[in-house]
């Protein structure tokens, strides 16, 4: 990887591991990954391929019975595991926002949504003044002001309100809007629309593309979604049980697959224009990631196999911004 | 109705849940509240053929397919299936119906009983229809079908939570095809399953549909599975079918403003960024109290005065293509 000047987020070699009683769970297994200024990257992936364990553990939020092993994640040039509960308190949540999947286990019940976008900006704003009235005046204006920006009619009023008051679309966007609150450098959104109906999917999106424009901030797009990713985002991690298998700028990815499960992937989706020819899954299923054999992957799936595929596989250059994770790339002629 | 009657009619079907009220509401005077999930839906269903069914949430469209099958009692309207009239069968007579019309469901978590193998749950319809003569007769059926839907025969004796999601779908397919039914409704099959999986599921019921020529009804939220496999598609919004037609006409020149913004809100891997957005502004309308006139009004970017009042009548605008809009005529989109 080139250039690590000016990296907003790299994350280095992460391996994250879930102890079970059936073995030790490899969730992320060495990842790479760096999110630039401003722009916007998507991290595809399906169930447990480790898209969302992979940013859990760089927002700090790997919990017993899960432990990162090993790796760095520098932030700023910070490296975050190397920081004080404290420490990292005061950048997750002010520099670095999660947005979860389900907005409705992600918001408090039992507060109003005026109360929960105000706990972060008491906890992270130091803009704000220090003490009395104009404290909460002023944070109350901020809560308005981001509710407003976030798409929320009439948001002075709305503040009073209990996220089950909200339809799915507008917790979304609450929720957007907590995490944008202290006007963070990177945004993580994980899994923004999947649970919203594609009118109001496409708002979400609009308003996060919107506000990163606005703000200048990054945003990570984690999500299962290749139409999403090809609309939202500058460049593109696919990952595989545990494993980043292909990485580039979307239209490159996208338009020219390299890795085998890149190509299957995009050969799974439905579209009008295929009606009448066979689709292509991709047979099998993902491993089980107790245990894996040293070799690649996704061998058991893979319509490319060949033997020397029977070892493990490392990250191979294609030109100066791609890579993937196959061994059959060596067998291209390089210009 | 010379050439060959469809499989399913559906003539005005009408579903309303709720409308009772607790004593404190009438002790108080307050109406009673209904929800208004079908409000009058007509369409058929050629034999072989599939028809999609699109909408978002609360459109009604998981209803209307639970509704053809009398798995929820109709309020009114009719639904004949083969000539014979479903919505006026006993229940001895409906039951016996149901071996030649399933239904696969979304969740393959939340639709298989726990406690019980596969081959229990696989083989029930075959005990309530009286479909083999022997437990030896109903195992060897359940092992056949089992195979045919890509899952191991040896796995019979199984739990569904020792398989994936996709081979619990499959299950959920297995049961569904035991009885030889000649009409399914599919209830967004695939939409709990990753895309790799998903694409297995579609193969497979696009292939036992030819091989055992049945009838789909397929519900979907997804626009791109509904385009790839179905012949016809209705469109739903609060309750009502506002476009219905041949897929790839009403796919690629729909009619009815609704149908224009649900298309272009989807992201597209291939050409990212070329369709101009018609964009909708706010959320569904409650279907307890849906807005007069045009239903989509309150979200349609081209309402005018008329649509606030006026309930439009469907046009055909086209072979075999209807909208329900004022101007669906002059919609056609460049």
């Amino acid at each position: 990887m080139s250039g690590t000047m000016g990296n907003l987020l790299e994350v280095r070699g992460l391996r994250t591991v879930f102890d079970t009683r059936a073995g030790e769970v490899r969730a992320v297994d060495g990842v790479d990954l760096d999110v630039r200024p401003g722009e916007c990257l998507g991290v595809v992936g399906e169930s447990g391929s480790g898209k969302s364990v992979t940013f859990a553990s760089v927002m700090g939020l790997v919990r017993s019975p899960g432990r990162i092993e090993e790796g760095t994640i520098r932030f700023e040039g910070r490296d975050l595991r190397a920081l004080s509960p404290k420490e990292l308190r005061r950048i997750r949540g002010r520099h670095i926002a999660m947005t979860m999947q389900d907005a409705l286990t992600a918001l408090n019940p039992a507060l109003t949504i005026g109360e929960q976008i105000l706990e972060v900006l008491y906890a992270h704003d130091e803009t704000l003044p220090s003490v009395g009235r104009a404290r909460t005046e002023a944070a109350r204006k901020k809560a308005v002001e981001m509710l407003t920006l976030v798409g929320i009619p009439s948001a002075d009023d709305r503040l009073r309100y209990y996220p089950h008051e909200f339809s799915g679309g507008m917790r979304q966007r609450i929720m957007i809007a907590i995490a944008l609150a202290c006007r963070p450098k990177l945004l993580i959104a994980d899994e923004p629309t999947t649970a919203l109906d594609v009118t109001i999917q496409a708002q979400v999106l609009e308003l996060i593309a919107d506000i990163r424009t606005r703000l200048g901030m990054s945003v990570v797009l984690i999500t299962h979604d290749l139409g999403v990713v090809s609309e939202y985002c500058d460049r593109v991690m696919v990952l595989y049980a545990g494993q980043v298998v292909e990485e580039g700028p979307t239209a490159a990815v996208i338009g020219d697959p390299r890795h085998p499960y890149t190509k299957g992937l995009l050969r799974s989706i439905p579209r009008l224009s295929l009606r009448g020819q066979p689709i292509e899954p991709i047979e099998g299923q993902v491993p089980d990631l107790i245990g894996l054999p040293p070799q690649c992957r996704f061998y058991s799936r893979c319509n490319e196999r060949i033997d020397a595929c029977l070892q493990p596989i490392a990250m191979r250059e294609i030109g100066a911004a791609r890579r993937a994770r196959c061994i059959r790339l060596e067998e291209e002629t390089r210009p | 109705m010379t050439v060959s009657e469809p499989l399913i009619r559906v003539e005005s079907l009408v579903k309303h849940y709720g409308g009772r009220r607790s004593l404190m509401d009438r002790l108080a005077g307050r109406p009673a509240i209904s929800i208004r999930a079908l409000n009058g839906v007509s369409f058929t269903v050629a034999r072989g053929e599939t028809l999609g069914l699109i909408g978002e949430s609360g459109c009604g469209k998981s209803t209307l397919g639970r509704a053809v099958l009398r798995l929820h009692e109709p309020t009114a309207g009719r639904v004949t299936f083969d000539g014979a009239d479903v919505t006026a069968l006993s229940p001895a007579e409906l039951k016996a119906m149901r071996r030649d019309m399933q239904i696969i469901f979304q969740d393959p978590y939340a639709s298989l009983n726990p406690r019980r193998t596969v081959a229990e749950i696989v083989g029930l319809p075959l005990k309530l229809h009286n479909l083999a003569k022997s437990g030896r007769e109903a195992r060897d059926k359940v092992a056949a079908i089992m195979e045919r839907v890509g899952l191991k025969a040896a796995h019979l004796d199984r739990y569904p939570h020792q398989f994936s999601g996709g081979q619990r779908q499959r299950i959920g397919i297995a049961r569904a095809l035991i009885s030889n039914p000649r009409f399914i409704v599919c209830d967004e099959p695939v939409s709990a399953l990753d895309v790799s999986i998903q694409a297995q599921i579609i193969k497979l019921l696009i292939e036992l549909k030819r091989e055992l020529g049945l009838t789909y009804l397929f519900v979907s939220h997804d626009i791109s599975v509904i385009g790839y496999l179905s012949d016809r598609v209705a469109v739903m919004y609060l309750g009502e079918i506002v476009e219905m037609g041949p897929v790839e006409r009403v796919l690629q020149s729909p009619r009815h403003p609704y149908t224009q913004s649900l298309l272009s809100a989807v992201p597209d891997v291939d050409s990212p960024g070329l369709r101009k957005r018609v964009k909708l502004t706010g959320d569904l309308p409650s279907p307890q109290a849906p807005p007069p006139g045009c239903k989509f009004h309150t979200r349609c970017p081209l309402a005018v005065e008329r649509c606030r009042t006026d309930v439009p009548v469907v046009r055909t605008v086209g072979e075999g293509h209807t909208a329900a809009c004022h101007f669906a005529e002059e919609l056609v989109q460049g």
